[in-house]
């Protein structure tokens, strides 16, 4: 089966319709965008199960990766519901549409497995290596920060299926941003060596947070009812409040930096395609098999 | 069949084949104690089921789902359909009192009210818990995620026993 064709929104023929599919169309790439985040996500935060510093800590970390698994579906599934809907108004004479068989219909699954790299979305941040315990809870801290920030705008969203997914996921980000922020400060005003890795990873990541704030045109596109750019003050504040206390550098500090950016567009540094060669071996090698 | 007789009458009845529908992780609950059963209806020839999950990623949905579709076809309803909404966001405030009494009698810690429930700074502790195995209010927070999605994990200090505690949500 040739996902691309099932998943692209072929260009319609109508013209007083096509702006109604360039609406959908970008609709859907917003969605993949914050489906690809969560999943990519959960899929590194899943790697420490079983090995995480101390039980309590591995269960933490495990159960995060769930609550972001659960936003991935989420979202995968009102993403298909949407393709499955342009792909019926597209094909409307297509023989397949009388059959009441539609071969293409795209489900959750395929969007999760059967899309290469240029077509995963996330952003840069969370498919950057696990490195040690301090890179994935400073990875998580700065993610779970902007995800609040963001889906408390989402939550208002006029499309009410992607404000209800934001209204549910925000109670569960409460808890990553409360356990990631006192993990960041417990590290980096730890010992000589917790903080020097802290460090380290702060030079790692802090690169890849740029690309939070640069909408991409689907997001500039879909509509979403507020200015990506305008999280990026109350996200600095909040990162800086908690930065002060684990005493790492202010991000100020950091604003020459350069920022990487390409991910929520598809390109992606050469860490996913190992993520998604893991992740999708199985549907991959015995094509439709479930459990 | 069933499907022909559709009434009001029908409307307690499944009612009453819901309530021996259990959280798989939690037995002791019933899906209406524990606040995910959101309606219940019959459109025409459909008993129409509407649940909501408690976290996003709750891998006992699909469970429960399965659970409620065999508990109403083992009584002979035959056209069922169950939708999941998530607005409005689940709360542990929809969970019954004596929901909240059975969780504690088999061991873990029922939520407070969410609305008596202030957000602490950080490292501080959101409520006091009472042990509810000894009932002492002399314990600790393990740690804010605990065996599934919906717990927590405590320590009582006295009688020494770990215990879950079903987070206010």
């Amino acid at each position: 089966m040739n996902i691309s064709n099932a998943i692209n929104i072929k260009q319609s023929p109508d013209d007083a319709t096509s702006s109604r599919y360039l609406q959908s169309e970008n609709r859907e790439a917003l969605l993949l965008h914050l489906g690809d985040t969560t999943l990519i996500l959960s899929q590194r935060n899943s790697a420490w199960c079983g090995h995480g510093p101390i039980l309590e800590q591995d269960i933490a970390i495990t159960n995060i990766s769930l609550d972001l698994l659960g936003q991935a579906r989420n979202f995968y599934q009102y993403a298909a519901k949407i393709i499955n809907e342009a792909n019926v108004r597209n094909s409307a004479t297509v023989e397949t549409a009388n059959t009441g068989v539609d071969l293409k219909e795209v489900s959750e699954d395929a969007l999760a497995y059967l899309r290469t790299e240029r077509e995963f979305k996330n952003l840069l941040l969370v498919e950057q290596p696990n490195g040690d315990w301090g890179q994935t809870i400073l990875r998580q801290y700065l993610f779970s920060q902007l995800q609040y920030l963001l889906y408390e705008q989402l939550q208002q969203s006029s499309d009410k299926q992607l404000a209800a997914i934001a209204e549910k996921a925000i109670k569960e980000v409460a808890y990553h941003i409360r356990w990631s922020s006192e993990w960041v400060i417990r590290l980096g005003d730890g010992t000589p060596e917790s903080h020097t890795r802290m460090q380290n990873a702060l030079g790692e990541l802090w690169p890849y947070t740029g690309e939070f704030f640069m909408p991409a045109e689907y997001e500039s596109k879909a509509s979403i009812g507020f200015e990506l750019g305008s999280l990026k003050q109350l996200w600095l504040e909040k990162v800086t409040q908690i930065f002060d206390a684990a005493t790492l550098p202010s991000p100020k500090s950091m604003h020459a930096t350069f920022m990487q950016t390409g991910g929520k567009t598809g390109n992606h540094s050469e860490q996913l395609g190992f993520i998604l060669a893991e992740m999708q071996y199985l549907q991959r090698t015995y094509p439709n098999s479930f459990w | 069949m069933k499907n022909n007789i559709l009434n009001e009458n029908s409307l307690a009845e499944i009612r009453q084949i819901l309530s021996a529908v259990c959280d798989p992780e939690i037995p002791v609950l019933t899906i209406a104690d524990l606040g995910i059963l959101r309606e219940v209806k019959i459109v025409d020839e459909t008993v129409e089921i509407t649940i909501t999950p408690t976290y996003s990623g709750c891998p006992a949905m699909d469970m429960i789902n399965m659970n409620i579709r065999l508990a109403l076809i083992k009584h002979g309803y035959k056209h069922i359909e169950i939708k999941s909404i998530l607005s409005p966001a689940w709360t542990t405030d929809w969970m019954t009192e004596s929901g909240k009494e059975k969780l504690k009698a088999y061991g873990i810690a029922p939520p407070g009210k969410t609305l008596t429930r202030s957000e602490p700074g950080l490292f501080a502790s959101a409520e006091a818990m009472q042990c509810p195995l000894c009932n002492s209010w002399h314990t600790k927070l393990v740690s804010q995620f605990g065996s599934t999605t919906c717990k927590a994990l405590y320590q009582c200090e006295d009688c020494r026993e770990p215990f879950d505690y079903f987070k206010c949500h």
